[in-house]
């Protein structure tokens, strides 16, 4: 399996190149390059799984592990830091889903970044990134993906600056990058914690070593949950998801809803091992941050206007989904408890295709109309249709509907939620329900009701009106193919038999639908979908403007994402920046330097004092000196 | 001959060289010459040290040799290297190479400032090399006095002011090191000045050390920019010239954290052990207020000294932690942030040398108007906020680990406060980079103002290379110092 090294070095690659060389290439050669290799590797993905997966199960009933390089990078007294390729299930798993998704939008933005100023630029961080990404979920220690960690992050913030000149964009990019900076410190720190007590930075440390570490071994992964719930955009810390939309929409399809948001996810996932048999406590909080996050963000995206934030917060929703799958998980086994695993990492999986698809779907849009607030769009089925296709499937896959994708992966996880407790699968049941509303009104707004383009033309006929508005069209098969791919996918991914390849102890896992569990969600979700068709399938309903008319307070909190970013500002900029950073800056200039300088104008002022004995005065010398002769004798006298 | 007398002869000939040249390309010819043969000299003692290391020569230090000089208070000129030497020589090579170009357009006096400049650069070449006490102070001071003149004579803004602050703090400090020095020459019985020797010998009194190790740390800590002696620092990179805050910044205040280091900790072991914890306190300090104090900076230079505040001290922190690892780090540290400042000074150099303004407030969407000046902005942040792939994620890294090699409340503490650093910097780096390299460009005089000049982007070009070699490819650099710093850490211990 030595090509997989391949899998990184071409990404790598193709940024290096198109950093350097970018500049002085066509368009069309930068964007043709950058899309070969990253078909290369979507290849090469594709045939490692095959052979990884068709090698078959050893004697202990799961798939080996397999390392197919690993170099010690940098020694550190007793540790190390290495670099390598690890291969098991989930990081197998890992690598379809990135170059899937990242194939598709280097494809889509052929299209979609058409004579764009710095078209090169951004294949180039578009190719850092997934050089990044695999990197990651390669990792064969906890040290390297802390490296790769970061690289996705700076990737994030480059893409998410991509319009530079933008200060919104500016302004995203930069408290994505430090509000997860900050989440960073504790991951570091875990990190830390773990290596010194296990003596290893691999994920499989000894026996003797985690015994003795087995008191800390709590802590160290409660702080790396931290770090992972900063990257997967959990409660308090998902403030700088929404905002990172303002970057390019297919970015937001690849880094903020199918890879690097995930990461968390895989962490914890990576780590599961180790949480299940040392920390399950800890596991549980993961569990209750994902649950109240679910809700949250879903609450939040029923209210926002802008399409790409309600989707932002749905990733949000579902992102905390499969946390909350992993933080149920009671056993290691997944016919006892451990079923939350395979759940987890089967909606990471159909959520990255279906997500992604919503976001494709979402940048055809705004590419249509210019705009992405919802009263600019409406009645767009008729001017779109392949895109009005696809995203309606995208969307009854996210609410849960059979034989679409999201469906079989959701319903593993309520089963695994109900198997933790009834309380928490009613509750995520419910979140699930709220999914489907939210999404269907975002359908209904985008594709049904009064369209704004005709609105406005007929304001223009009529003459009210000066511009001619501009006639939504369907995106180019650049733009649309990808669509299409990711579509399909959504529709029978859901039949994979997924356990058969991922489950929490590697054993093979048959999925069964459990079928209480799943009527009630899909009637819940349908419970949903019709009331959102009622409210919203012709515009903005006259009951719709009622109920908004009572909820205004609770509107109007969560338009404004319950305050939450206000207190976020209040706290960096109030705190940080004018109570401590401004005072600290003062009391260096004036008290450290102060002092300095009055020590050396206290110098100057002494000098000045004892200047006028020097004063030449021959008279004034001879006072002096037989003062000093007649104190001298006088001293001398009494003393002897 | 010993090799490493070339680092003392090449910059002593080129002194006589520009003394006798006439014209600007002379000057400049000698320049090029002698700091490209002083990078060659350095590499190529790289690689032969390396060699001689995995060749089996196991000896404290290589090339070693001495000549009396004056006898009565043996007082000698004995050199030699370890591989942390090594390590700083390269770096000072490469320093003065790139700030060659920096000033390559530098005006008015342009012999004067070489010479000057040359002279700075043999005193820190010089007390690299050196294995002697007093030897070491003498080139220690030859490289502190060119500092004023060139601060005076060819800075800007309040540079009369500046330089004597700084030359004044740095003399301060010396005086503290000279009797640090005597203390050490006295209370090892006066019979040799050579480190190596004294280390032997070992028998420096607790008592003594108790008095000697705060008075030697600090003279060099003063250097070092140690919280509460750091203030010199903003206001003299402030005002200096490009080139010089590339030197200053990149080689000078390394001389500070190596004395520290083989003279303070090597020579007074005991004391350091005990007393290593009012340090730790001062230099956790230092990294966390030196990193909070440039958030709310206005000046890019003032902005980029108080976070050569915050990773100074970042290394005497980690030298302070005694252990292994978190020297090797500390060590690391001083090259990385060597060539990364020296990297920050060049870019504000040249922004400032078209923009006439260093105010964050009045510039805006540099990167429209000088794209490579920008990049080569965002990169140079991007190393310094430690990104991985640069040389200040490597640094860091191994010093964190190693500082928690150190296990107890304490050591835990300082080193968790520490670490919030790496926040506090990508906070000040981003703000900056977000203010006046993105958005649109605002002041219409700007918009008119060109990209680098080849010699600028030679500079630039140069140290990118070198922060990302290290950062990618680090385990030679550890390699490389280990042996040094092991020999050090083992006489450290209690």
């Amino acid at each position: 399996m030595e090509f997989t090294i391949l899998i990184l070095a071409l990404p790598l690659l193709s940024f290096l190149v198109l950093a350097l060389a970018g500049k002085y290439m066509p368009h069309k050669v930068a964007g043709a390059a950058g899309t070969a290799s990253l078909a290369v590797v979507a290849l090469l993905s594709y045939t490692a799984a095959a052979l990884y997966f068709g090698a078959g199960r050893g004697a202990d009933g799961t798939f080996a592990t397999l390392m197919p390089c690993n170099i010690s990078w940098l020694p550190l007294g007793t540790l190390n830091i290495d670099m390598g390729i690890l291969l098991d299930p989930i990081s197998v798993m890992m690598l379809i889903v990135i170059s899937t998704v990242s194939l598709m939008v280097h494809i889509y933005s052929l299209g979609y970044m058409k004579g764009e100023k710095g078209f090169q630029r951004y294949y180039a961080f578009l190719s850092l990134f997934t050089f990044s990404m695999l990197g990651l979920v390669v990792a064969t220690n906890i040290f390297q993906m802390y490296i790769f960690w970061e690289l996705v992050g700076v990737s994030s913030y480059l893409l998410i600056g991509f319009y530079y000149t933008k200060p919104a964009a500016i302004a995203a990019s930069k408290k994505a990058f430090i509000v997860t900076r900050f989440a960073d410190l504790f991951f570091l720190i875990g990190i830390l914690i773990y290596g010194y007590y296990t003596q290893t930075f691999t994920f499989t440390p000894t026996e003797t070593a985690l015994a003795g570490a087995a008191t800390l071994l709590p802590l160290a992964l409660g702080l790396m949950f931290v770090g992972g719930a900063g990257k997967s955009a959990m409660f308090p810390l998902h403030i700088w998801l929404p905002d990172a939309m303002e970057g390019p929409t297919p970015v937001s399809a690849l880094i903020h809803a199918a890879t690097m948001v995930v990461a968390g996810v895989y962490l914890v996932a990576r780590m599961f091992p180790l949480f299940i048999t040392y920390a399950p406590e800890v596991l549980h909080i993961v569990a209750y941050v994902g649950a109240f996050t679910a809700l949250y963000a879903a609450v939040v995206a029923c209210v926002q206007t802008d399409i790409k934030r309600v989707l932002a917060f749905s990733t949000i929703s579902q992102i905390a989904f499969m946390m909350v799958a992993l933080g149920v998980c009671t056993s290691a086994n997944p016919n006892e408890g451990g079923l939350g695993y395979m759940a987890s990492m089967f909606h990471l999986f159909t959520h990255a295709m279906f997500k992604g698809l919503l976001f494709l779907g979402a940048g055809a849009i705004i590419h249509a109309v210019h705009s992405n607030e919802k009263i600019h769009m409406g009645g767009l089925r008729r001017y779109m249709p392949i895109t009005h296709i696809t995203f309606l499937i995208a969307c009854l896959a996210i609410a849960g509907i059979p034989p679409f994708s999201g469906f079989f992966s959701k319903d593993e996880i309520l089963v695994a939620c109900y198997h933790f407790s009834r309380p928490m699968g009613l509750f995520m049941s419910f979140v699930a329900a709220l999914t489907a509303f939210y999404m269907f009104r975002l359908y209904y707004l985008i594709f049904w009701g009064k369209s704004y383009y005709e609105e406005q033309l007929a304001l223009y006929n009529a003459g009210k009106c000066s511009k001619a508005p501009h006639k939504p069209h369907e995106a180019p098969a650049t733009m649309t193919a990808p669509l299409i791919i990711l579509a399909v996918i959504s529709c029978v991914a859901g039949f994979i038999p997924f356990g058969h390849f991922v489950s929490s102890n590697g054993t093979e896992y048959s999925i069964h639908i459990n079928k209480a569990v799943a009527t009630t969600s899909v009637v819940f979700a349908l419970i949903a979908i019709f009331i959102a068709t009622i409210m919203y399938k012709g515009g903005y309903s006259r009951l719709t403007r009622g109920i908004n008319r009572n909820l205004r307070g609770l509107m109007g909190a969560a338009y404004n994402r319950f305050y939450i970013d206000d207190i976020w500002i209040f706290v960096t900029k109030k705190i940080i920046f004018n109570c401590i950073s401004k005072p600290i800056a003062w009391f260096d200039k004036k008290i450290i330097d102060g002092s300095l300088d009055k020590l050396a104008s206290g110098t100057q002022r002494l000098a000045s004092l004892i200047r006028p004995l020097q004063s030449g005065n021959v008279q004034s010398y001879s006072v002096w000196f037989l003062s000093g002769a007649i104190i001298l004798i006088l001293i001398l006298i009494y003393f002897a | 001959m010993n090799i490493l007398n070339l680092f003392v002869i090449i910059p002593l000939a080129m002194l006589l060289a520009l003394w006798a040249s006439r014209n600007l390309r002379q000057i400049r010819a000698v320049m090029v010459v002698g700091s490209s043969l002083l990078l060659a000299l350095s590499a190529y003692l790289t690689i032969d040290f390396i060699t001689q290391r995995s060749g089996g020569n196991t000896a404290a230090m290589l090339y070693c040799d001495s000549w009396s000089w004056y006898a009565p208070l043996n007082i000698c000129y004995s050199i030699g290297v370890d591989g942390i030497s090594v390590a700083m020589l390269l770096l000072s090579s490469v320093i003065v190479f790139t700030g060659t170009f920096a000033s390559w357009r530098l005006k008015p006096l342009t012999k004067e400032f070489f010479l000057w400049y040359t002279l700075l650069a043999t005193g820190v070449y010089g007390f690299f090399i050196s294995t002697d006490l007093f030897a070491m102070f003498m080139f220690y001071e030859t490289a502190l006095i060119p500092m004023y003149l060139l601060i005076g004579v060819w800075g800007s803004g309040r540079k009369e002011y500046s330089a004597m602050k700084l030359t004044l703090m740095l003399m301060g400090g010396s005086a503290f090191l000279l009797m640090g020095i005597l203390g050490i020459y006295f209370g090892s019985g006066a019979t040799t000045m050579n480190i190596n020797e004294i280390a032997a010998l070992d028998n420096i009194a607790r008592e003594v050390q108790y008095i000697f190790f705060p008075l030697t740390f600090i003279g060099f800590g003063v250097l070092g920019a140690l919280f509460p002696f750091h203030t010199w620092s903003p206001d003299g990179h402030a005002c200096a010239p490009t080139a010089v805050s590339m030197l200053h910044a990149g080689v000078l205040m390394k001389l500070g954290g190596y004395g520290c280091f083989r003279i303070a900790m090597y020579l007074l072991p005991q004391a350091a052990h005990d007393l290593a914890w009012i340090f730790i306190i001062l230099t956790t300090v230092s990294v966390v207020y030196g990193a909070l104090s440039a958030i709310s900076q206005t000046d890019l230079k003032y902005i980029n000294a108080y976070s050569s505040v915050s990773h100074c001290g970042l290394v005497l922190f980690a030298l302070l932690m005694t252990t292994r690892t978190a020297c090797t780090g500390a060590i690391l540290q001083m090259l990385s942030h060597g060539l990364m400042t020296a990297l920050f000074f060049a870019i504000i150099g040249m922004i400032y040398g078209r923009t006439h303004t260093r105010d964050v407030r009045q510039m805006r969407g540099l990167m429209k108007i000088m794209p490579f000046l920008a990049v080569g902005y965002v990169i140079a942040g991007l190393a310094n906020l430690g990104l991985p792939g640069f040389s200040g994620f490597v640094a860091e890294m191994t010093i964190f680990v190693g500082a928690f090699e150190a296990n107890d409340l304490f050591h835990r503490t300082v080193t968790i406060i520490a670490c919030t650093s790496i926040v506090i910097t990508a906070v000040y780096i981003l703000r900056v980079v977000g203010r006046i390299l993105y958005g649109e460009p605002t002041n219409e005089e700007h918009k008119l103002l060109s990209d680098a000049t080849w010699d600028e982007r030679f500079t630039v070009i140069c140290l990118v290379i070198c922060v990302a070699a290290i950062g990618i490819a680090p385990m030679w650099v550890s390699n490389l110092i280990e042996g040094g710093v092991a020999n050090i850490i083992n006489n450290i211990q209690p």
